[in-house]
């Protein structure tokens, strides 16, 4: 059983009703009883840390047998203390689709259920339970991210005949369109522990969300739940990770609380990454926020899950710029470098290997990036020579700040898009006119190549405010040498179009 | 007997062989915190006090701890042996790092005397030829210890070391105890003429000479004027004004900092060697007309203004180029220096005048600091300073500050007097709203108005910082954050969690003997800025874009992201206002309104079709088919019991539940269906209306308002000891609710103080379903226990703190202050607080 945390249960007061059905018309149908141990006659009772499980047969006939596996969970039991320890803080721990959806918590409690049947045993009826009886399998709310569709994928290379129809959200605003939730019916001649098996992985994996945090155990229990068909299975990759999550290292309830819609903004925020982009695994470590053109230029050099193109793969672009910038910080010769938004440090470890930089500092405004970055560099194993050079605090740039002057360089990478276009002139003021280092390296978006990018629509990421094309940079840029004295050079980042030009701009600002 | 005399904050360096008497001296003198021995400093670092070898570490740590209470302003004496000329130069040398005078006592005793005191502590085994040596040094330094940098060396013999006493002078810049009201005037520079002008248009009295020259003024109410220094060059009569303010001083009724021109004058009257430039050649020559005793009485005059006055508790500073908070009652080489000169960078600009830094940008003092010296073509405010040289003898104005109304006045120059060397241009240029992380940044104690403090953590300081730069609208427009609300006590009532009757009941408890009970429109909490011009914006809010307002949210951001919509927006909320003639009504050409925007929808859509359509979508489709389910197994004998029942009730409960958040839907497009409901007005020209004005007054006017895009909020007044008109509002809140609404928030009808809560929200059964759950009358009497202590202590500080920003807004106090009010709600607010209340 899983490690409860966040929600602690009552047994009393148990609320909604999570519903799976399985049904057979092998006769004598009533045989399901010995299968899954469970007599057709009785009520059984199976308590759950979060609820209670109930197993009870609606029908019990030699042409039909139903078993109904019913839980109930109480979302307003699910009350967090009032310490600060709880992972999650937000309204939807207590309004939530949980005592209505099958989710993780019904395969959890399937698995405890029916273990026996689960693992193919049965005395009884050995030779029932070793071969495919007709199974009929009703869930009426799944959760299923991935659509109808998802669910017909991961379902019919293991022999089922699938039935799942997408649920509007609202009948009076069909406008909103479906909501995340199908109404799924398996059908098919399946052997009953596999179809309990394929239902334990699969009900997580089409969620896309657990209950409880995925520990390293997690692992063998996919391998065993998933013997025999998981490693033939064509989507085994997407299941795999989805089964074991993408695991967030750092959750920041004040952030998620503050964000006013809760975890879903902090989603939001999250880079949109494609499942089989390559930098998912980086990703899902470091919840770094990679644009979304890495991604796609990502994807496109992957294709797929599991076969990488034959061709030899571009270098991602965000390699380009940060090879870039350390190029321009050697070329003038920066000692001391601030990168301002360094995020989770890739350009400060990066300067940290060039001995001639005596110090380098990263600033950012996230707390949480900064504990990533922390991470990323191992500051606590850090040899105390390197660890000397090396400076982490927060910042932001619209405020001043006496701490980001005297340094030879500031690093400005991909950062002005994320500042409200009313805040740049703060901006400007904060770095070119009170910091006011040597050398400012700037790179954004140049917004004209997006076209080059198929499926792109907007911009490359949801929290940029703007994309500028080389012309606006040049106009903003312009604009700061004028006023603080500034010169500024231009130069590409990756790929020239020629039409469109490169797909980031870079521009090298230097003083007097 | 002696009386020591030491400035009442200095630092005093007592100087004396091992055994002198030092530590006596001190114990007697003064307070135990006050002295710092070297023997506790090698205690501090070696755990033994006679631990020679610690004492360079010991004396580090000396140093730091006399170094920052000289920096916080504290006397401070050291009790160390002193002898030798390093050891109290590094002193000196401290206290003037720190802008403080010092004071040296000497207690010179004979070598047998401190021999003898050793050899009865058995803790000092050191030999007599140390004391041997330390007199030697001592010997040494007594002729020459004058030359060390001592504002005074006191020595001591004998028995006057026991006889003595300290006395404690107030420094010549500490005029405190002065509170005004006060008249501040800028540079004269010889403009009598616009000086008298200005005089009897503030209401001074002159009183002139057989010969009609003025020499003196009286304020029929007492007032008290300040000159910022620069009286004299460059203008017509300075001997006419000089006899004016010297009369002024000397009847007490005004007091006069020095300028750097009185400066450069004395000394050209002494016969010092000073170019005659800058109008300088125009003083000498007026008052080589004047007889020799109103020269010498002028020169002496000027020869005593001194560099600064602090006035009215510390809260008022008059230097002649200003002063930062560092200097303020500080007494230096320096100090004068920047207050004669202000904050040169030693560069000269294309005109060859002093470049200054521009200290009162970074300012960030409590105290208010009026000066002059740079002359601007208008008094502007800068942080809590202000400049009121506004060029009179170059042919500008003369100007006054009235403190403490912050009022400025001024009378035209009759003429140009001098011509100016460069063009007078705003010493500052206007910052974009530029604060420092400083004033945000680590944990933090924000005063209020009542005296109290509320803290600010650094760890909700970071989450708040985070949020402010990436999402909030420019600070300059985000003048306040809305407080949360607390509900009240948990109702006891079959089938509610909340109900009038606690609320009502809260507030008898409190005194409070009539409330309001006002509509809770459901819908997203907005706060609306509006600027009756694009003028009025950038007078009042330093906005010059040319937009005239912002509504936000609670969170401080944008409602909308489209500029074009929220400048629609902000258009149809200002025609409102002008339509209802508020503006001029209520004599402002800004207004701050708290609403709520509706309908929720609008800024919530997301969440809701995330988060509440689809619960209502997944119980719709699963909760059927468990009561067939549950029937069929009952039909067949099977005992669920009381589950068929159970399940049934739960759909209900899920209709519901859609029901309620349904109602706060509807659909809009760019602005259109989108309402505003304001509640009350938070601030307005010259007053922060939400702390001042009975909730009757903020419903009345917005009343008003009659726009469609504006929906009234209804409200019903209630005199908590009328049975009836509780029962009525009980009443109506049920009406209110049942038809769906979210409920009501009660609150005191008057502002009151102390700990009472501003209001609290009466919340409704179905609409607690969006809150609690679909199910949640299932399981009343568990959530009878949630916790509400944390949220009420809450929606107290917060509110201070909104009041509190408010109260800056509309006392024209500088950005940071607003902002650190405002930025200390949005820290608040991350505390983790059950959300459901």
């Amino acid at each position: 059983m899983p490690e409860y945390s966040g929600w602690l249960i009552a047994d009393r007061e148990k609320s909604g009703s999570v519903l799976l059905t399985i049904s057979t018309t092998t006769r004598p149908a009533t045989d399901l009883g010995f299968l899954l141990h469970k007599h057709p006659d009785r009520v059984q009772e199976f308590g759950q840390s979060f609820g209670m499980a109930r197993v009870f047969y609606p029908e019990a006939t030699a042409g039909r047998c139903t078993a109904a596996l019913m839980l109930e969970v109480d979302p307003i039991r699910l009350v967090r203390s009032r310490g600060k320890a709880s992972p999650d803080f937000s309204l939807s721990q207590y309004v939530n689709d949980r005592p209505y959806a099958a989710s993780s918590m019904l395969a959890v409690a399937l698995a405890d259920v029916f273990r026996t049947a689960r693992a193919g045993h049965c005395k009884a009826r050995p030779e029932l339970a070793a071969g495919p009886i007709e199974l009929e399998v009703t869930v009426p709310a799944l959760p299923c991210r991935g659509g109808p569709e998802l669910a017909h994928q991961l379902f019919e290379p293991l022999g089922w005949q699938v039935e799942a129809r997408a649920l509007p959200l609202d009948d009076g605003f069909l406008e909103w369109g479906d909501s995340r939730y199908v109404r799924l019916v398996l059908r098919g001649p399946v052997r009953l522990a596999d179809a309990l098996n394929h239902l334990y992985v699969m009900l997580p994996v089409l969620d896309d969300a657990k209950h409880y945090w995925i520990a390293s155990d997690e692992v063998d229990k996919l391998i065993r739940a998933g013997q025999g068909w998981l490693a033939s299975h064509p989507e085994r990759g997407r299941i795999t990770r989805r089964y074991l999550g993408r695991r967030r290292s750092l959750t920041n309830t004040a952030f998620a609380r503050l964000a006013e819609l809760g975890d879903d903004v902090e989603e939001d925020l999250e880079p949109p990454v494609e499942e089989e982009a390559t930098e998912t695994a980086e990703v899902a470590e470091t919840g770094e926020a990679v644009e979304a053109r890495e991604t796609l230029e990502a994807t496109d050099a992957t294709d797929g899950a599991e076969e990488p193109r034959a061709q030899e793969p571009r270098t991602p672009l965000n390699l380009l710029r940060r090879e870039a910038v350390v190029a321009v910080l050697a070329e003038v010769g920066a000692r001391t470098v601030v990168d301002l938004g360094c995020g989770s440090g890739q350009l400060v470890g990066e300067l940290l290997k060039n001995p001639e930089i005596g110090k380098v500092t990263g600033v950012d405004v996230s707390a949480r990036a900064l504990a990533m970055a922390a991470r990323r560099l191992k500051l606590d194993r850090m040899p105390e020579a390197r660890r000397a050079r090396l400076h982490l605090f927060q910042g932001a740039l619209t405020y001043t700040d006496e701490r980001f002057a005297g340094y030879d360089a500031a690093v400005l990478m991909e950062v002005v898009e994320h500042v409200d276009p009313p805040r740049l002139a703060a901006l400007g003021r904060v770095v070119f006119g009170t910091a006011r280092p040597r050398v400012v390296v700037v790179t954004t978006p140049n917004s004209e190549y997006n076209v080059r990018y198929e499926f792109l629509t907007g911009m490359r990421h949801p929290d940029h405010r703007f994309e500028w094309t080389r012309a606006e940079f040049a106009a903003w840029a312009e604009g700061v040498c004028q006023e603080y004295g500034y010169h500024a050079t231009y130069r590409p980042v990756g790929d020239e179009d020629p039409e469109v030009g490169p797909p980031t701009q870079m521009g090298v600002f230097s003083r007097g | 007997m002696a009386e020591i005399s030491v400035p009442a904050m200095s630092l005093v360096v007592l100087v004396g062989v091992s055994g002198s008497g030092k530590s006596t001296f001190a114990r007697k003198h003064f307070k135990p915190t006050q002295v710092i021995s070297s023997d506790f400093c090698r205690g501090l670092v070696s755990d033994d006090e006679n631990d020679q070898e610690s004492t360079p570490d010991a004396f580090d740590v000396l140093h730091y701890i006399v170094g920052t209470r000289l920096r916080r302003g504290l006397l401070t004496v050291v009790d160390a042996t002193n002898v030798q000329w390093e050891a109290r130069g590094k002193l000196v040398e401290l206290a003037r790092s720190h802008d403080v005078l010092v004071d040296a006592i000497v207690l010179d005793v004979p070598e047998e005397v401190a021999v003898a005191r050793n050899a009865l502590r058995p803790d000092r085994d050191f030999g007599a030829h140390v004391i041997t040596r330390q007199r030697k040094d001592l010997r040494r330094s007594l002729s020459k210890i004058s030359r060390d940098g001592f504002r005074r060396v006191h020595v001591l013999r004998g028995g006057d070391i026991d006889e003595a006493t300290i006395g404690y002078e107030k420094a010549w810049t500490d005029r405190r105890e002065l509170t005004g009201p006060f008249d501040i005037i800028g540079d004269v520079h010889g403009c009598r003429a616009e000086l008298e002008t200005l005089l009897t248009g503030l209401g001074w009295e002159l009183r002139h000479d057989d010969t009609g020259r003025p020499v003196g003024a009286e304020h029929p109410e007492g007032r008290t004027a300040i000159f910022v220094g620069d009286l004299v060059d460059r203008g017509p009569d300075s001997p006419g004004v000089l006899r004016l303010v010297m009369g002024m001083v000397a009847e007490g009724t005004a007091l006069c900092v020095s300028g750097n021109h009185e400066q450069k004058l004395v000394r050209a009257l002494n016969g010092r060697k000073v170019q005659i430039t800058h109008g300088l050649e125009r003083s000498l020559e007026q008052l080589a007309g004047e007889p020799e005793e109103f020269r010498e009485a002028a020169r002496a005059f000027m020869d005593g203004l001194i560099s600064h006055y602090q006035l009215d508790g510390g809260k008022l500073v008059v230097a002649h180029a200003g002063l930062k908070e560092a200097y303020h009652g500080r007494a230096s080489g320096r100090v004068r220096s920047f207050a004669l000169y202000g904050d040169t960078t030693g560069e000269t600009d294309e005109y060859g005048l002093p470049v200054r830094y521009p200290w009162a940008k970074d300012y960030r003092g409590l105290a208010m600091v009026v000066y002059g010296h740079t002359p601007i073509p208008e008094a502007e405010w800068v942080n809590n300073t202000i400049c009121v040289d506004t060029g009179c003898v170059f042919g500008g104005k003369l100007t006054a500050l009235r403190y403490p109304a912050r009022e400025v006045v001024s009378v035209p120059a009759e003429r140009v007097w001098y011509e100016p060397t460069r063009p007078l241009a705003p010493v500052v240029v206007r910052d974009p709203g530029l604060l420092d992380i400083g004033d945000v940044q680590g944990t933090r104690y924000v005063e209020i108005r009542d005296g109290g403090k509320v803290k600010i953590r650094e760890e909700n300081a970071a989450a708040a910082l985070e949020i402010m730069s990436r999402f909030a609208v420019d600070p300059r427009w985000l003048v306040y954050l809305p407080p949360t609300m607390a509900p009240p006590e948990t109702s006891r009532l079959d089938g509610y969690l909340e109900h009038p009757a606690e609320a009502f009941e809260e507030f008898v408890r409190a005194g409070v003997t009539e409330v309001v009970c006002e509509e809770k429109h459901m819908g997203s909490r907005a706060v609306a800025v509006l600027a009756r011009t694009p003028e009025a914006a950038a007078a009042r809010f330093g906005i010059a874009d040319g937009t005239c307002g912002i509504v936000h949210t609670r969170t401080g951001r944008p409602f909308f992201d489209d500029p074009a919509l929220m400048g629609e927006l902000v258009a149809r909320l200002r025609g409102a206002v002008t339509d209802a003639g508020l503006w001029e009504d209520l004599g402002t050409d800004w207004l701050v309104l708290d609403a709520e925007l509706l309908p929720w929808s609008a800024k919530a859509g997301g969440l809701i079709r995330e988060q509440y359509a689809a619960v209502g979508a997944a119980a719709r489709a699963a909760l059927p088919e468990a009561v067939a389910v549950l029937e069929a197994a009952a039909g067949r004998g099977l005992d669920v019991g009381d589950l068929v029942d159970r399940t049934r009730r739960r759909f209900a409960n899920a209709a519901r539940f859609r029901d309620a958040y349904a109602r706060y839907c509807w659909p809009v497009s760019g602005i259109a269906g989108v309402r505003l409901a304001p509640f009350q007005i938070l601030a307005m020209e010259g007053r922060a209306a939400a702390g001042e004005e009975p909730h009757s007054w903020h419903l009345s006017t917005l009343a008003r308002l009659t726009s469609d895009i504006i929906t009234p909020t209804r409200h019903i007044f209630v005199s908590l000891a009328s049975e009836e008109s509780r029962a009525a509002a009980t009443e109506w809140w049920t009406a209110l609710t049942e038809a769906g609404g979210e409920g009501m928030v009660v609150k005191p009808a008057h502002p009151v103080a102390g700990r009472v809560q501003p209001g609290v929200k009466v919340r409704g059964r179905e609409y607690l379903r969006i809150i609690y759950g679909p199910d949640y009358t299932e399981s009343l009497d568990a959530l009878r226990g949630r916790f509400l202590g944390r949220k009420r202590s809450l929606a107290l500080r917060e509110h201070a703190l909104g009041l509190e920003s408010l109260a800056r807004l509309a006392g024209g106090e500088p950005l940071w202050r607003v902002h650190e009010a405002v930025f200390a709600v949005l820290a608040l607010e991350s505390e983790p607080v059950d959300p459901r209340l």
